[in-house]
């Protein structure tokens, strides 16, 4: 039928791992936003979840950097981290090659993608589905975009991927939801862990709510860099659900949680 | 000097690291077979063999690949992060990459 629903939310791996060192009523009341954007992709009868992730070399190295990647598979496995240190078991999560395979074919119509037949979720992938599917019994299309190793996609190419997997969602008779992970400003797995950057976040928020292409398109990664840390390249993926979206954003929770290393952030938007 | 290349190859071992669970095996037992795979200058080798997450924090691997060998050689989040940090007051800034300390020594934003 269509893309049926569009948001962005944190991915970083403390949410689970280290959560009991978190305020207990500030990450619940975060858990609970979390867990209300899952019901809302229930509610809106999403069939297939697509996570266009930022991911952390679980699947892909400098050796063969892809750009945009989509999966392909009919399962994926993860956490590819230690269970015990990301707080999430290891488990099998379904997908849907067919469906995949389809949506590649009409992405690459405007965006060179490539795509891959195995795929191992890290925490990019995984920590949302933790509070999206619980079950991990929804189907899953991962999808990245390169935000670790330098040189990046340019943030329009990210725009132009996220129009163009629109367009591709729209063509297919299943209902599908896309979620956009990664954080805003931060500085992970640096001793600057759990430095967040709330005005730069608001900003960008408040940018991806009005979906305001030309203020979203305006960041550079030299300025980002110093401003929102090595983290902030993650960007990439909000703005591809605000391309793909194409309506208002809503922002469900918002709040610096240093232990978590991240703005810990729920949102979503209208499909339009 | 270490070089691009050799940063390479160090990344690329703990990329192998990160994936592949005969690797993590081959690491506790096999150490020095699986590190003769790697072009490693000595002051990499030394850092992996001891290891030294400081160290390899500032000659400039990537944070994420860092962040999971700290788990693998057993390492709690939090003296990881101390890690970092004493690797800085030893050794002097990062050298490459995108993973630079902009804190200050005693600066904790996490409280670890």
């Amino acid at each position: 039928m269509s893309l049926v629903f569009a948001g962005i939310s944190s991915h970083a791996p403390g949410i689970t791992g280290r959560a009991s060192q978190a305020d207990p009523d500030l990450r619940e009341t975060f858990y609970g936003a979390y867990r209300r954007m899952g019901e809302a992709i229930k509610a809106a009868g999403a069939e297939v979840v697509i996570v266009v992730a930022a991911e952390h070399f679980a699947n892909f190295f400098m050796n063969n950097m892809p750009a945009y990647a989509i999966g392909m598979a009919d399962h994926y496995e993860g956490p590819i981290e230690d269970p015990e240190w990301l707080g999430i078991p290891k488990t099998r999560i379904p997908g849907d090659a067919a469906l995949s395979k389809r949506i590649i074919e009409s992405v690459m119509q405007e965006v060179d993608v490539a795509f891959a037949e195995e795929w191992k979720f890290d925490h990019g992938i995984i920590v949302p589905l933790h509070f999206l599917t619980p079950g991990f019994d929804t189907k899953v299309i991962p999808v990245n975009i390169n935000c670790q190793g330098p040189p990046l996609t340019p943030l329009h190419r990210a725009w132009a991927f996220g129009k163009a997997l629109r367009r591709a969602c729209d063509e297919q008779p299943e209902k599908i939801a896309i979620v956009g992970t990664g954080g805003i400003s931060h500085w992970p797995a640096t001793p600057d862990s759990g430095k967040v950057n709330e005005p730069w976040d608001r900003e960008f928020l408040s940018r991806w709510s009005a979906n305001d292409k030309d203020a979203l398109l305006s960041y550079t990664d030299g300025a980002t860099y110093r401003e929102a840390g090595q983290g902030g390249f993650e960007i990439r993926t909000m703005i591809s659900v605000a391309a793909a979206a194409g309506g208002k954003g809503d922002i469900w929770f918002y709040s610096p949680i240093p232990i978590f290393a991240v703005g810990c952030t729920v949102g979503v938007m209208d499909i339009a | 000097m270490g070089g691009a290349v050799s940063l390479y190859a160090l990344q690329k071992l703990m990329f192998v690291l990160n994936r592949d669970p005969k690797a993590q095996v081959r690491f506790k037992t096999d150490q020095k077979d699986l590190l003769d795979e790697y072009e490693l200058t000595p002051e990499e080798r030394g850092a992996l063999e001891k290891p030294d997450i400081g160290l390899l924090y500032v000659l400039g691997v990537n944070g994420q690949l860092l962040m999971h060998f700290a788990a693998l050689v057993g390492m709690e989040w939090s003296k990881y992060i101390q890690s970092m940090r004493d690797g800085i007051a030893e050794h002097g800034p990062v050298r490459a990459g995108i993973y630079a300390m902009t804190t200050e020594m005693d600066e904790k934003v996490a409280g670890v």
